[in-house]
């Protein structure tokens, strides 16, 4: 029988405050934000979470040119994910190794760039490219790993809008315990700032951000937010049955305790609180754990002022009389990175099993009495006595919501 | 328009699809696959590069000619001709 024991045994990522864990976990505790101006085509300024990682590392020139953006970054991030994993990949059977990307979406970039590129030859569609639908089908970013890893196994994306993320770990989980590889790249990846289209769209639906400093622009639970900060970035996780792990003295992370996926059933972009609260639920109780077990919440809040009240509904609901469990934000820091958000979030988590410390939310001047939470950490981190326990949210349109907690490692 | 004038052209066209390639020493009569690591999307993206950047259309029975740089400039010279007349 297969261990159905999941472990986190290597973390690969880039966000726009950092291209590894450590340096990511170092901006988070020192309340560095990084969001920056873009000169988006046809729409002007708009802030934007950027990543500066370096692709040439893993990358010819070539690939870089033929492939994606989203290519780039989940190749960026599995390799730096097998580098601190330990496996030995060279003699791993890479037919049993799997690639699950959540994406929120994929195509938009390529589509744009090759209209406006048609555009100056009169829309004569001989000038439209042939690279366009290898970098435009769905499955793109995680089959450029395949291609760059020699991965043989299954490689595919997982579309789940923003709660993506987290819907690619519990892929790559449920994958282990089907027995279906034994070793599984899984995480969420996003382009999404190369796309007008998003920008536009949330500008056009009233849920763009907009701030003369750009580091402020992203503000979860202040009575100032304004809407969702684009960005891009990614986390790829190597999750193995905790028996392999062991076997090869893997380094543990953490493991997967419990989750959920479940939908609003009700309307394409306002979150639901009631459905919200019935994801965690279900969580916790396949977790086997009560609410007051749960450590750290790290919330999906996009600073929208509608999201950000539903889900602080779902959670004061949730959390009742939970005195030891501390609540924070990660898009304050970095804006909204869309596919890659939940797997980015939580990275930035993780390291709270070592170091005890619940890294704070920043931006909020003035806390909307809509948003309260008990234990909210707000402006400077905390330390906690323990962390076993760390759930994270995350939502996404058409009502779609996650939920995943990671335990601390213990034999 | 000379062989080695039509030949540059091309050369320019890889140097920018194919930034990793040295092109200090390719043979003008070996098959550029031969020596270059090239592969059928970098051809169409030398297609795209003629069409892009000189008006000219090459035919897909004529990919074969574009195998060599000797064969290119054979090729290409009457239409580069053709296109700037």
């Amino acid at each position: 029988m297969l261990d159905s024991r999941i472990v986190i045994t290597g973390l690969g990522l880039t966000a726009p405050n950092g291209n590894s864990l450590s340096e990511f976990r170092q901006n988070l505790l020192a309340g560095v934000a990084k969001i920056e101006v873009l000169d988006m085509r046809y729409m002007g300024p708009v802030p934007a979470g950027v990543c500066h990682f370096e692709a040439k590392k893993y990358q010819k020139r070539k690939e870089i040119r033929n492939g994606t953006r989203a290519g780039s970054i989940g190749i960026y991030c599995s390799r730096e994910a097998l580098q601190n994993c330990g496996l030995d990949w060279e003699s791993f059977d890479k037919s049993r190794a799997g690639i699950y990307f959540g994406i929120t979406e994929h195509g938009n970039v390529e589509t744009e760039n090759e209209v406006f590129n048609i555009s100056k030859y009169d829309y004569d569609t001989r000038f439209w490219s042939h690279h366009h639908n290898p970098r435009t089908v769905a499955n793109n970013p995680a089959g450029e790993v395949s291609i760059n890893l020699g991965v043989t196994g299954p490689h595919y994306t997982i579309g789940a809008a923003c709660a993506a993320g987290n819907a690619g770990i519990i892929q790559g989980c449920q994958m282990l315990r089907l027995g279906e590889v034994d070793f599984a790249f899984a995480g969420g990846i996003s382009e999404s700032i190369q796309t007008f289209g998003i920008f536009a769209g949330f500008k056009s639906q009233g849920a763009l951000a907009t701030h003369e400093d750009p580091n402020k622009a992203s503000r979860p639970f202040d009575v100032g937010r304004n809407g969702i900060v684009v960005s891009e970035g990614g986390a790829v996780y190597t999750l193995e049955r905790l028996v392999d792990a062991l076997a090869r003295n893997a380094p543990i992370l953490g493991e997967i305790a419990g989750y959920r996926i479940n939908s609003d059933a009700g309307d394409a972009v306002l979150p639901d609180a009631v459905r919200q609260t019935e994801c965690v639920r279900a969580a916790l109780s396949k977790a086997g754990l009560q609410p007051g077990e749960i450590d750290i919440v790290n919330t999906h809040a996009t600073a929208t002022p509608q999201g950000d009240i539903q889900e602080c509904r779902a959670l004061r609901e949730v959390f009742t009389d939970c005195p030891n469990t501390y609540f924070n934000n990660t898009k304050s820091y970095i804006g909204h990175a869309m596919g890659a958000a939940g797997a980015l979030e939580l990275a930035g988590n993780i390291p709270a099993f070592e170091d005890l410390t619940v890294h704070p939310t920043i931006n909020v001047d003035e806390l909307d009495e809509e948003c309260k939470l008990p234990n909210l950490v707000v402006g400077d981190p905390v330390k906690i006595e323990k962390v076993d326990y760390i759930l994270n949210n995350s939502f996404g349109m058409l009502g779609i919501n996650s939920c995943l907690i990671i335990k601390r490692f213990t034999d | 328009m000379t062989n080695e004038d039509a030949q540059r052209l091309v050369l320019e066209i890889i140097a920018e699809i194919a930034p990793d390639e040295d092109l200090s020493d390719v043979k003008p009569e070996i098959n550029l696959r031969d020596q270059l690591d090239l592969d059928s999307m970098d051809f169409l993206d030398i297609v795209m590069e003629l069409r892009k950047k000189y008006n000219i259309e090459v035919p897909e029975e004529d990919y074969p000619h574009l195998a060599s740089l000797d064969s290119c400039s054979k090729y290409l010279i009457p239409k580069f001709k053709s296109v700037s007349a």
